[in-house]
C-alpha cells in the first residue's frame, strides 16, 4: 500500500478490517480486506453517534515504521494489538514481544470520509489469472523506471506485455521491449482477441511483490481502454484489490469530452438498473457514495457539472438499495476531497457500494492530453505527466 | 544490408553481456562496426567525448553460433551502426538464462537492432522477449572517422596493477581531486598522484613489469636510450580513468598502459578473445 499512497486508511467493517490507499493523482487505489478470522480477536466496537463506525487514516510512514524490520519482528513479537482510541485520537499499535517487553506505538490519526472506489470486476469483459511468479518474471524485463506498460492479446491466444512509448518522436529513440506469454502459462484466460490496456507499472509491481511473497495467483480484470483495470488476489482470509486507471484509446477520445465523462458509455443506464444482482461487490462497505458536486478544493479545479451528468446521479440516489444508509458527501473538504464523477463509466449504476466513480475521472487522458469541454473539467491530472 | 546472429551458449552470452556492459559504462553512444568475422565497438575521439576514444574488438566466432552479415556493398562488406550500448546491455541483462538470443538488424518504425530472447518457461512454448533498439546507420562516407587508432609512440609501457586495487585507490582519490597524474618508468614502477591545495596523495606500485614491444627496433633503442628510471607522466581526468576501471567486472588476462609524456595515456585490456583499447588525453 505504501507504493501507492502516503496515507493509510483503516476501516473496521463487519467483514473485517480494511486497509486502503489511493495515490495523489487518484489513478490508483488499493484495498486489503482482512477477514475477522485472520485475527485472533476482532472487535469492531460500537458505532459512533452518527451511526457509523470510526474510520481513520494515518501516515503511511509512521505506520510502516512500527513494522520496520520484518525478520526481527518475526523472531521477537508474540502478539500485535491494534486499537483505535477515538477520545484520544490515537491509533494504538501494541507489540507484545518476548521476555515481557511490550512496545506501544501511539499514532495520531485523522478521521476521514470513506475512501471508496467504485468498480465492479463483473463489468470487465476480460480477465486473466496467472500465478504471481509468472507475472513477476514477465515484468522483470522492463526497466525499473518504466512508467507504463501495455497488456494485450496476440495471435495464438498469446498475451503480450509491452512498454508504452508516449509519442511518435520518442519512438525513434526509445527501446521497445515486448514479451509474449503463452496462454497455458495462465491459470485462466477469458479475453477478447485484439484487446489491450495500458496501465502504470509502479503500482502493479507493488502488488506483484506482495502476491509473490504470499504465493497467490493474481487475476487481472479489464475492459476497454480508459476503463479501470482491477487486479485481485483471493485468499480465504484476505481479499486484495488494486484498481488502476488505464490509458484511453486515442480513437475514442475523439468523442470527447465524453471520452472521460460519464456520458460516453457502452450501455445506457437502464441496463444496469436492472442488473443489481450481477454486480460483484468488490469491497465490503455498503455505504453508497453519492453527491454530485465537487467542493472547491485546492487540488482540483472547481467543477461545474453539466446537466447531463448530474441528473442521472441524482436519480440514482433515489434508487439506492433499501437498507443502505443514505448516501453522503464524500469529501473532507480539503485535499482528500473525493469527487464522484465517473470516469469513462456508465453512469450511475444505482447505489452500489463500490462504484468506482470518481477515482479516475479524467485522470488518465490520452497521451496528447485532450482538453475536456468546459462542462467536464478535468479533476485529476493525467498521471502521465509525472513521468 | 542484413545482419543476423544467434547465441545459444550461456557462457558465450554471459561473456558477450559483460563486454557490452563494459562498453556501456565507457560511452553513452558509440558505433558498432560489423564485419564478416569481427565486431567492433568504437568511440571516436571527438571533442564532444572529451577526447576519449574507445576501440573494442571481438571475434564473432567466439560468441555467436550463427553469424550472417551482408554489408552495404560487396566491396565494402561492413555495417556501421550508431547505438546506445546501455540499451543493448539492458536487453541482455534479463536474458542470462535464455535458450537462445538472436540479434538482427530490422526496420520497424526506424532501423533497429532487434534482440529476441527465447526464455525457458513451464508451458509448452517458450517465452519470447523482443527488444527493439533504435540504431542509426552510418553512411559510408563517414566510415573514415572510425579507423583504428594507432598505438602512439609511447615513452613508457607498463603492466597495470591488479585492477580492483587500482580502482579502489582511484575511487578514493576522486573525492579529493578532479585530476590524477599517472607516471611510470621502465623499471616496473608506477605512481598515481593527486595534488590539491590542501593535500597531496601518492600511491606507489612496484614490480609491475614492462611489456616487451618487439614491434619496432627503433622504439626499443629509443626506449633503451631513456633513463630506465625516469618517469613518463600524464595528468588526466580522474573520472575518465575511473570509468574504465569501474567497468571491469572480470580481471583481464593482460592489462597494460602506454604513456606518452604529457600527451596521452593508452590503456590496453585483453580478455581472452576481446581486446579493449582506451585513450585518455592528457590535460595541461
Amino acid at each position: 500500500l505504501s507504493r501507492i499512497g502516503d496515507e493509510l486508511y483503516l476501516e473496521p467493517t463487519e467483514n473485517g478490517l480494511s486497509l486502503r490507499a489511493v495515490n495523489s493523482s487518484r489513478s490508483a487505489f488499493a484495498s486489503f480486506l482482512f477477514a475477522p478470522l485472520f485475527f485472533q480477536l476482532y472487535e469492531r466496537g460500537s458505532p459512533q453517534r452518527t451511526g457509523e463506525l470510526l474510520r481513520c487514516k494515518v501516515l503511511m510512514k509512521s505506520f510502516l515504521g512500527i513494522f520496520r524490520s520484518l525478520p526481527s519482528l518475526e523472531k521477537t513479537v508474540g502478539k500485535c494489538l491494534i486499537l483505535l482510541k477515538p477520545q484520544a485520537s490515537r491509533l494504538v499499535v501494541q507489540l507484545h514481544c518476548k521476555y515481557g517487553v511490550t512496545k506501544t506505538h501511539n499514532l495520531a490519526f485523522q478521521e476521514c470520509e470513506q475512501l471508496q472506489a467504485i468498480f465492479s470486476t463483473q463489468q470487465c469483459a476480460n480477465s486473466l489469472c496467472a500465478p504471481a511468479r509468472v507475472l513477476a518474471e514477465a515484468v522483470v524485463h522492463f526497466p525499473a523506471t518504466l512508467a507504463e506498460v501495455t497488456l494485450g492479446t496476440g495471435p495464438g491466444g498469446r498475451i503480450s506485455l509491452r512498454n508504452y512509448v508516449e509519442d511518435e518522436k520518442e519512438s525513434g529513440r526509445t527501446m521497445v521491449t515486448e514479451l509474449w506469454l503463452a496462454e497455458d502459462e495462465f491459470q485462466a484466460v477469458a479475453v477478447a482477441p485484439g484487446t489491450r490496456i495500458t496501465f502504470c507499472l509502479k503500482e502493479f509491481r507493488g502488488l506483484l511483490t506482495f502476491a509473490e511473497a504470499s504465493n497467490l495467483p493474481l487475476t487481472i480484470h479489464y475492459d476497454a481502454p480508459g476503463r479501470p483495470a482491477v487486479f485481485t488476489l483471493d485468499d480465504p482470509l484476505l481479499e486484495v484489490h488494486l484498481v488502476l486507471a488505464t490509458l484511453s484509446d486515442p480513437e475514442s477520445s475523439s468523442q470527447s469530452p465524453t471520452a472521460n465523462s460519464a456520458s460516453e458509455l457502452p450501455a445506457p443506464p437502464d441496463d444496469f438498473a436492472d442488473d443489481l444482482e450481477s454486480y460483484m461487490i468488490a469491497m465490503e462497505t455498503s455505504a453508497y457514495e453519492g453527491g454530485s458536486r465537487a467542493p472547491p478544493s485546492p487540488t482540483f479545479p472547481l467543477r461545474t457539472p453539466g446537466p447531463a451528468d448530474s441528473e442521472p446521479e441524482e436519480e440514482e440516489e433515489e434508487e439506492a438499495v433499501p437498507g443502505t444508509p443514505p448516501h453522503k458527501k464524500v469529501w473532507d473538504g480539503h485535499r482528500h476531497a473525493w469527487v464522484t464523477r465517473g470516469w469513462a463509466e456508465p453512469p450511475p449504476e444505482p447505489c452500489l457500494s463500490l462504484q468506482f466513480r470518481s477515482l479516475f475521472f479524467g485522470s488518465v487522458l490520452t497521451p496528447g492530453g485532450p482538453r475536456l469541454a468546459p462542462t467536464q473539467e478535468v479533476l485529476v491530472e493525467d498521471s502521465d505527466g509525472e513521468y | 544490408m542484413r545482419f543476423r546472429a544467434k547465441i545459444v551458449d550461456l557462457a558465450c552470452l554471459n561473456h558477450f553481456s559483460r563486454v557490452v556492459n563494459t562498453v556501456a559504462r565507457l560511452a553513452k553512444t558509440c558505433t558498432l562496426r560489423l564485419t564478416a568475422d569481427k565486431l567492433y565497438f568504437i568511440l571516436s575521439d571527438k571533442v564532444a567525448n572529451g577526447g576519449i576514444s574507445v576501440w573494442c574488438e571481438l571475434c564473432q566466432g567466439n560468441f555467436f553460433d550463427e553469424f550472417q552479415m551482408e554489408g552495404v556493398a560487396a566491396e565494402h562488406n561492413e555495417i556501421y551502426l550508431e547505438l546506445v550500448p546501455e540499451n543493448l546491455s539492458r536487453a541482455l541483462k534479463t536474458a542470462q538464462n535464455a535458450k537462445t538470443v538472436k540479434i538482427k538488424l530490422t526496420n520497424k518504425h526506424c532501423p533497429c537492432l532487434t534482440v529476441a530472447v527465447e526464455l525457458p518457461s513451464l508451458s509448452s512454448s517458450s517465452r519470447i522477449v523482443t527488444h527493439d533498439i533504435p540504431v542509426g546507420v552510418i553512411p559510408r562516407r563517414l566510415w573514415n572517422d572510425f579507423r583504428e587508432p594507432s598505438v602512439p609512440d609511447f615513452d613508457v609501457s607498463i603492466y597495470l596493477p591488479v585492477l580492483k586495487t587500482m580502482k579502489s585507490v582511484v575511487e578514493r582519490m576522486k573525492n579529493l581531486s578532479n585530476y590524477i597524474v599517472i607516471e611510470a618508468n621502465l623499471c616496473g614502477e608506477m605512481n598515481l598522484k593527486i595534488e590539491t591545495d590542501l593535500v597531496s596523495v601518492t600511491t606507489h606500485f612496484r614490480d609491475l613489469g614492462n611489456p616487451p614491444w618487439a614491434s619496432d627496433d627503433e622504439c626499443q633503442s629509443s626506449a633503451r636510450g631513456r633513463d630506465l628510471e625516469s618517469m613518463a607522466e600524464a595528468r588526466i581526468d580522474i573520472k575518465k580513468l575511473l570509468q574504465l576501471l569501474a567497468g571491469q567486472q572480470v580481471n583481464p588476462t593482460k592489462a597494460l598502459c602506454n604513456i606518452v609524456s604529457r600527451r596521452i595515456v593508452h590503456f590496453i585490456l585483453l580478455h581472452e578473445d576481446v581486446s579493449l583499447q582506451y585513450f585518455i588525453p592528457a590535460l595541461a
